[in-house]
């Protein structure tokens, strides 16, 4: 018994080694500011910088303005596909697949040259323009992760029955959607608007090629100019990452058990 | 049901699908054809494979090929790590409770990437990083003397396995945790040892959820940039960097170049991701 458990625990060992160690080097690092001295000063430094919360805020916002139109894009679409139009299915599987293969830094770049100033459709010639953008890149980048939250949640549900239920009662299919299906797969919706935002709100590649004032970009500014703040912000952005997927979980209790009659 | 009920109902369907179509057209086809047209396209709009051919200059070549060195060794030392870690977690009888702590750690190490990933980093194992710093004092031993380097291929491989390998853990598990007790109880009744159940039937059985999961690895460390860039700059010559640089100001000085680039780095990912399809696909015919 003794050897049986000898590897398992050697190899979470080293695991944990490899994953906690930086984690804790880089919290004692971002103590070290004062000399000689565990101080608080850099996350003070973090805090009292207005940019920090200029840009923080704006991608706060850019990250509910995306989970908006994700739900908004994704949720009637994954409902009536596996209603009324399952064909459609192996498309929209192909499509939620996409932003994985295809690099966001190249998305970017089509939208650059694409949707430019001079364009036909000039969303970079404006800064609303170009924060609407923004929010759509961000919507494509969080795809296959709202997809798959939202469509694992129908799932579970029963939406024919639930559908043909409403319908008999009178309701129109922006009751259904808005007053059953919604509140239905509530829990899933959160799961992927809480990883949406882990994704989004220190995402650094697009918000800066567009030039937008991001957290992301900030960042990368703090790291070349100072020394303990940009480790006393991993830890921040750290907290925040887990404060997102420890909603998940919660919710996650929440969801409901039942199992579909048909799938 | 008249007519004109049905008419209604698809009139209803098509528009509850055609924001995400509209989004599909707008922000993923048009913009990758967009880059596809200007890649065979000349500065005066003539059809060239030009740009394709300028492709193959030492510079480029070199950047595709240490991005590729990077995204492989760290979705194959990712997939390894992370299937042992999930195996010993899983299989390993360890306490109750113990996964889903660790589950939950992956979900957020798997999305602690980017900028503040390569902060902790610098932090750490930097020029003066808290570990380099105790190796040097404590331990008598300097990392950067010995060769390494943070904004290195090593230094970079070792830094994306942080997202890694926890991706490759969330992804791995629902295989494994399909590999059914009773397969295992038979093949000890047979007289299998532990390692003749994994060569002959566990591994066989995880193989192609495995292969799927690496080439997932790979796309995602392929098309990082943010994490290379807070740590080294410009200064690695990876192929991101280099379009990173294009897109800003046309480093390479010729956007028809440039969208090659772009190009080729899709031709590159969507390879890893066709050996996934046909992998998930036949791996889907097996567990019926």
């Amino acid at each position: 018994m003794k050897a049986q458990k000898f590897w398992p625990w050697l190899i979470v060992t080293l695991g944990a080694a490899y994953f906690l160690i930086p984690l804790l080097a880089t919290f004692i690092f971002s103590l070290r500011m004062r000399r000689n001295e565990y101080t608080f000063d850099a996350y003070v430094s973090v805090f009292s910088d207005p940019k920090f919360y200029a840009t923080f805020g704006y991608s706060l916002s850019v990250g509910v303005f995306t989970i908006i139109v994700g739900i908004f894009v994704v949720v009637p679409a994954v409902y009536f596909v596996r209603l009324r139009m399952p064909w459609l299915r192996p498309f929209m599987e192909f499509v939620t697949l996409l932003p994985l293969v295809i690099p966001a830094l190249v998305l970017v770049y089509g939208y650059v040259r694409l949707y430019g100033s001079s364009s036909l459709i000039p969303f970079t010639g404006s800064i609303l323009g170009t924060d609407i953008l923004l929010t759509c890149a961000y919507v494509m980048l969080a795809m296959p992760y709202m997809y798959r939250a939202v469509d694992n949640g129908m799932r579970t549900i029963d939406i024919g029955t639930l559908t043909e239920a409403a319908q008999i009662m009178g309701a129109s299919q922006v009751q259904i959607i808005g007053n059953i299906i919604l509140p239905n797969i509530l829990v899933a919706i959160l799961s992927g608007a809480f990883l949406t935002f882990a994704i989004v709100i220190g995402e650094f590649t697009i918000a800066s090629l567009l030039n937008r004032p991001a957290f992301g970009p900030y960042l990368v500014g703090i790291g070349t100019n100072r020394a303990y703040e940009p480790a006393a912000l991993a830890i921040i952005s750290f907290i925040i990452t887990w404060g997102a997927m420890g909603m998940i979980n919660v919710l996650g209790r929440f969801a409901p058990r039942t199992s579909a009659r048909t799938d | 049901m008249s007519a004109s009920n049905a008419n209604r109902r698809i009139h209803w369907d098509s528009l509850a699908v055609f924001p995400f179509v509209l989004f599909a057209v707008m922000f993923l086809f048009l913009p990758t054809l967009s880059l596809l047209g200007a890649a065979f396209t000349d500065r005066e709009g003539n059809f060239t494979f030009e740009n394709i051919a300028d492709l193959f200059t030492d510079q480029i070549m070199a950047a595709y090929w240490i991005s590729i060195r990077v995204s492989g060794a760290s979705a194959i030392l990712g997939a390894l790590i992370g299937l042992a870690i999930t195996l010993a977690i899983i299989r390993g009888k360890l306490p109750a409770g113990f996964r889903s702590a660790v589950m939950t750690f992956s979900g957020v190490a798997s999305n602690f990437a980017g900028v503040p990933l390569a902060f902790a980093f610098i932090a750490s194992i930097g020029r003066i990083g808290l570990v380099t710093i105790i190796l040097r004092d404590v331990f008598g031993f300097d990392l950067y003397r010995a060769g390494f380097s943070l904004f290195s291929f090593w230094g970079l491989t070792l830094t994306y396995l942080y997202f890694q390998i926890p991706l490759m853990m969330l992804t791995i598990a629902p295989a494994i945790d399909g590999l059914k007790k009773e397969w295992n109880e038979a093949a000890q009744t047979l007289g299998a040892s532990p390692w003749q159940f994994w060569r002959y039937v566990g591994l066989p059985i995880l193989w192609p959820s495995f292969l799927g999961t690496l080439s997932l690895l790979f796309a995602n460390a392929f098309g990082a940039i943010a994490t290379a860039w807070a740590l080294t700059g410009s200064n690695l010559n990876i192929v991101t960097v280099l379009l990173y640089n294009q897109i800003r100001g046309d480093a390479l000085q010729n956007p028809g170049l440039g969208a090659a680039l772009a190009v080729g780095m899709i031709l590159i990912t969507s390879f890893a991701n066709v050996i996934y399809l046909v992998v998930a696909a036949r791996a889907e015919r097996w567990m019926k």
